[in-house]
């Protein structure tokens, strides 16, 4: 269990490693940094101080190593578009891209796993069929798409909630929050189902598989012979086998709704890492996009290292004993 | 004392191509503390006649004929929660992998405890005692410590062990046993089926083996019933079936086990095949295959000629075999 | 004799499971019409929504001609500068459509390389391919080509990015799509490497690599097939939300993407169906694509993980 902890952490710090070095090279060779710091009529000396105290003259591992060195710190310098710090901006977003992810992971986690218990439990049923032909829609419509109905629907038509923004938000220190205020709950619906939606139906589908799969095992067929109750069966037996696959895909699938929070950022004009991404992409500022790249991974690789734990804690084959785990 | 009696049951799997009957007029009965063998080909009807006594025939299949009595009382067609209440409390089963037969989530203890208290009103630390004792009974070694212990950690022998505490634990009068030594070694075969004889003997429990192996019959059974395409065939004392075989499947079957000593050059095989359920001749089932074939066997299906405890449905045996 | 071979599939199996398969025939009835569509918009169009002259401000902001207020020139009503709804999805189509063939052209193209060179050539150049295609796989797709999308951003001077935007479009999308392709002509290869034939070739002094890419490429052309139809669907929605997010393709220059991104800006304005009908026609192409390539994926049923 140890060894495969420490296995697990040098793997994420490889991959954080390979991640820094895209960053590192997006900074180095996508334009001159030093046109940023020196006045356009500049001399070759000016610009070559400015090099040396950059660092830029020395051997290319050498920069490497200093940018970790500051990336871990959390410093990527100032942004090119409007000379603010880039930890600030992304510190600034992050408390509205959080509170988003963390509403849908969890909306789709509520509603994903009873629905794909119940359509699994009853194959037949009316109410099974017509989830399965929405989870079918829902897979197949681009986010972004269903974001623009969303809207038509319950802001403009029915005038019900609000399309943009994220309404009254309240500072605790540097985290501001919209779970306080009914203002920022409403606002936080419509872009919250939009980005759950996916996940909500594909949770569905996968806990439906796998729980159909479970209950053809011989061990719920043996359970059923003992007499042992349906809900002991269907809710201790069978619901604790079909969850630990859940939970692998559902952290990986994590890393999925950081990522099209970009699109419901946009969709909503929420006030999200996403949205300042975009941003960053569309004029090229360097020093954001890579700061959100590294922050992004490094979110991704907890996840996943804490998937994988879980996953050892949970599943008991894998818990008892290291050595037989790799089997 | 008769525990079960199972007389002319039919079971049927409506299908595309018509209904199909899975096992036909299949009647037998069964003693406290007897243990009677079911043998025959795969697809016979073995297993499935074990899942109708049970109730766990899969849907579509259902009960089309026939009654199933447990101590006198029908139990064919309970309602699902009685017969849920009825199975584990006073019919067990044994599966035939112990490898898939035990849920590799939950520890051996928690698995013997539910099972325990569903059926038995007992605080949970004396369904522990009961978890403890079971697992002593089936030959667990220091079962103190292995209870909380998860099924990967035991051996397949030691699983298909649990397995049995698990089926018996809550006193069941009939057990019904799906080939359990099947899926084990050798070795442990003899171990599992030994067990099975003592606990019979001790307990009282009926036994109702379900084998493709005359030799585990031979060693465990009291009695016998072969069966063939859905039906039995012949029935009776395992003494008398073994050296006298009245139904040419049986001595098919008998002649197909290697004997130590014997040294035969191949080992005699019955010709042919077993029909498919939905290809099944009108008269005889076996007939194809029968060396002793007479013209009446094509026409006209045997009926069983007997009594329960001893009978063949064979047009060669004309009067009821003493 | 692999020609054969392939084409006997085709004209067997695949034949007869599409002749039997509903979903396979409406989808690919669907495709083809989109692809005419697409490929005939100068002439259906009823107008160059990019030839200023020919939009008249007069007409703008048209219901669909169906409703009150509508007028039977524009079917499916006009936007905001008078731009025929119509004659503007026709053009977009035509624009989705050929990034994402392009692109998927361009991630088989590499996917196939790399997982040739990895297989074939083994040791520390797989171990490297495959560890770049695991680091991407681990990341969302529309991350990745987002990033690649910035970078090219940021290498291109501002003035040049609407001219360029196709190219950069096609080159996002393929990077980020080639793993699959890989993975499976990598698999295919390191198992065609051990044969005799191939070791019989090294004895004798011939390079392996040739006879063997002769032997491999058949082989995996069913699978690249599969992957690379459902790859076109998810490159279609990766362009359009590329464009949807204003990082795609301009205004001047719109796909799908760029005109929902065009139509949600009047939503507010209860103008609906210019956003709405560009929507239906990229869900129905998607849709289509997506059935298709689950059929085709039956079909052949390769091993695909």
């Amino acid at each position: 269990m140890l060894g495969f902890l420490i296995r697990r952490i040098i793997q994420s710090i490889f991959v954080m490693l390979a991640v820094a070095l895209i960053a590192f090279m997006m900074f180095r060779f996508m334009g001159d940094p030093v046109n940023s710091l020196v006045a356009e009529n500049a001399t070759v000396e000016e610009r070559d101080a400015v090099r040396e105290r950059l660092g830029l003259d020395q051997p290319l591992w050498v920069q490497y190593g200093r940018f970790v060195a500051r990336a871990a710190t959390g410093d990527f310098g100032l942004s090119w578009r409007n000379a603010r710090p880039v930890s600030t901006l992304l510190a600034e977003r992050f408390p509205a891209t959080a509170e988003l992810v963390l509403v849908a992971a969890g909306l789709s986690l509520l509603l994903g796993i009873p629905l794909g218990i119940l359509t699994a439990l009853r194959p037949h049923s009316f109410s099974t069929q017509t989830l399965q032909f929405f989870s079918l829609i829902g897979i197949s419509l681009p986010t972004f798409v269903t974001g623009i109905l969303l809207i038509l629907v319950f802001s403009v038509w029915l005038g019900w909630l609000p399309s943009f923004g994220r309404g009254t938000v309240v500072d605790i220190g540097w985290w501001s929050t919209g779970f306080l205020t009914l203002s920022g709950l409403k606002a936080l619906v419509l872009p919250s189902v939009m980005l759950c939606l996916f996940q909500l139906t594909l949770i569905m589908r996968l806990v439906r598989a796998e729980m159909m799969e479970v209950l053809r095992t011989d061990y719920i067929k043996f359970a059923r012979a003992r007499g042992l109750t349906n809900r002991s069966i269907h809710f201790r037996h069978a619901l604790k086998n079909t969850l630990i696959p859940v939970i692998t895909i559902f952290g990986l699938q994590l890393g999925g709704l950081i990522a099209f929070a970009i699109v419901t950022e946009t969709v909503f004009q929420w006030p999200g890492m996403g949205a300042l991404f975009i941003q960053a992409v569309s004029f090229g500022d360097v020093p954001v996009m890579a700061a959100y790249l590294v922050l992004v991974s490094l979110i991704f690789v907890v996840i996943n290292t804490t998937v994988d734990l879980l996953y050892a804690v949970l599943d008991p084959r894998l818990r008892v004993d290291g050595a037989r785990a790799a089997h | 004392m008769t525990i079960l009696t199972v007389e002319n049951l039919t079971v049927c799997f409506p299908g595309r191509r018509g209904t199909i009957n899975a096992i036909e007029d299949v009647s037998l009965s069964v003693s406290a503390g007897e243990i009677l063998g079911m043998v025959g080909e795969s697809g016979a009807g073995k297993s499935m006649t074990g899942a109708a006594i049970i109730g766990l025939i899969e849907p579509p299949g259902r009960i089309a004929k026939g009654e199933i009595r447990l101590e006198g009382e029908r139990i064919d067609n309970l309602r699902p929660e009685a017969m849920r209440r009825l199975r584990g409390r006073r019919i067990g089963a044994i599966f035939q992998d112990p490898l898939t037969s035990l849920n590799p989530v939950l520890t051996v203890g928690e698995q013997l405890i539910e099972t325990i208290q569903t059926h038995l009103r007992l605080p949970r630390s004396q369904a522990r005692e009961r978890a403890i004792d079971w697992l002593r009974r089936v030959g667990i070694p220091a079962p103190e410590a292995r209870i909380d212990t998860y099924p990967h950690q035991y051996s397949g022998g030691m699983r298909q062990r649990v397995v049995i505490a698990l089926a018996l634990c809550a006193e069941p009068q009939l057990v019904i046993a799906d080939e359990p030594t099947t899926a084990l070694d050798v070795s442990v075969q003899a171990q599992i089926i030994a067990l099975l004889r003592k606990l019979a003997r001790e307990t009282g429990v009926a036994v109702i083996l379900v084998t493709h192996d005359m030799g585990v019959i031979a060693e465990t059974a009291d009695r016998v019933a072969v069966m063939y395409a859905g039906r039995i065939v012949e029935i009776g004392e395992v003494a008398d079936v073994l050296t006298a075989p009245k139904h040419p499947y049986t001595s098919g079957l008998m002649a197909s086990i290697p004997r130590i000593g014997e040294r035969p050059e191949t080992l005699p095989q019955i010709e042919g095949a077993m029909p498919r359920p939905h290809a099944r001749p009108e008269g005889c089932a076996f007939a194809p295959r029968c060396p002793h074939r007479m013209e009446i066997c094509t026409r006209e299906r045997p009926e069983p000629r007997g009594t329960l405890t001893r009978s063949v449905a064979c047009h060669l045996t004309e009067e009821v075999p003493a | 004799m692999t020609t054969s071979s392939l084409s006997r599939a085709f004209n067997s199996d695949i034949a007869w499971s599409f002749r039997t398969s509903w979903s396979a025939r409406i989808s690919s009835l669907i495709l083809v019409l989109l692809f005419a569509a697409a490929l005939l918009a100068p002439v259906l169009a009823t107008q160059n929504p990019y030839d200023i002259s020919q939009l008249f401000l007069l007409d703008s902001e048209l219901p669909p001609s169906w409703i009150d207020g509508g007028d039977p020139r524009y079917l499916l009503g006009t936007d905001q500068q008078a731009r025929d709804v119509y004659s503007s999805i026709l053009y977009g189509l035509r624009l989705s459509l050929i990034v994402g063939f392009a692109s998927v052209a361009l991630a088989a193209a590499l996917g196939v390389s790399l997982g040739l060179l990895g297989g074939f050539v083994g040791g520390v150049v797989d171990g490297a391919i495959m560890r770049v295609a695991d680091i991407l796989l681990s990341f969302p797709a529309i991350l990745v080509a987002l990033l690649v999308n910035g970078i090219a951003r940021g290498v291109l001077p501002p003035e040049r990015h609407a001219d360029a935007a196709i190219w950069v479009m096609i080159l996002a999308i393929g990077l980020t799509n080639w793993v699959q392709y890989a993975r499976t002509v990598r698999g295919s290869t390191m198992v065609e490497r051990h044969k005799e034939y191939v070791q019989a070739a090294r004895i004798n002094g011939v390079s392996g690599a040739g006879i063997m890419i002769h032997h491999i490429l058949p082989n995996v052309l069913g699978p690249v097939l599969v992957i690379a139809t459902i790859n076109l669907g998810m490159a279609v929605l990766t362009e359009a939300t590329l464009s949807f997010l204003g990082v795609g393709m301009p205004a001047t220059q719109p796909s799908l993407g760029t005109l929902i991104r065009i139509g949600n800006e009047y939503l507010f304005s209860g103008i609906w169906w210019v956003v709405i009908f560009p929507s239906v026609v990229l869900v129905v192409l998607v849709l289509a694509v997506n059935v298709l390539g689950d059929w085709l994926r039956d079909a052949l049923n390769p091993k695909l993980r």
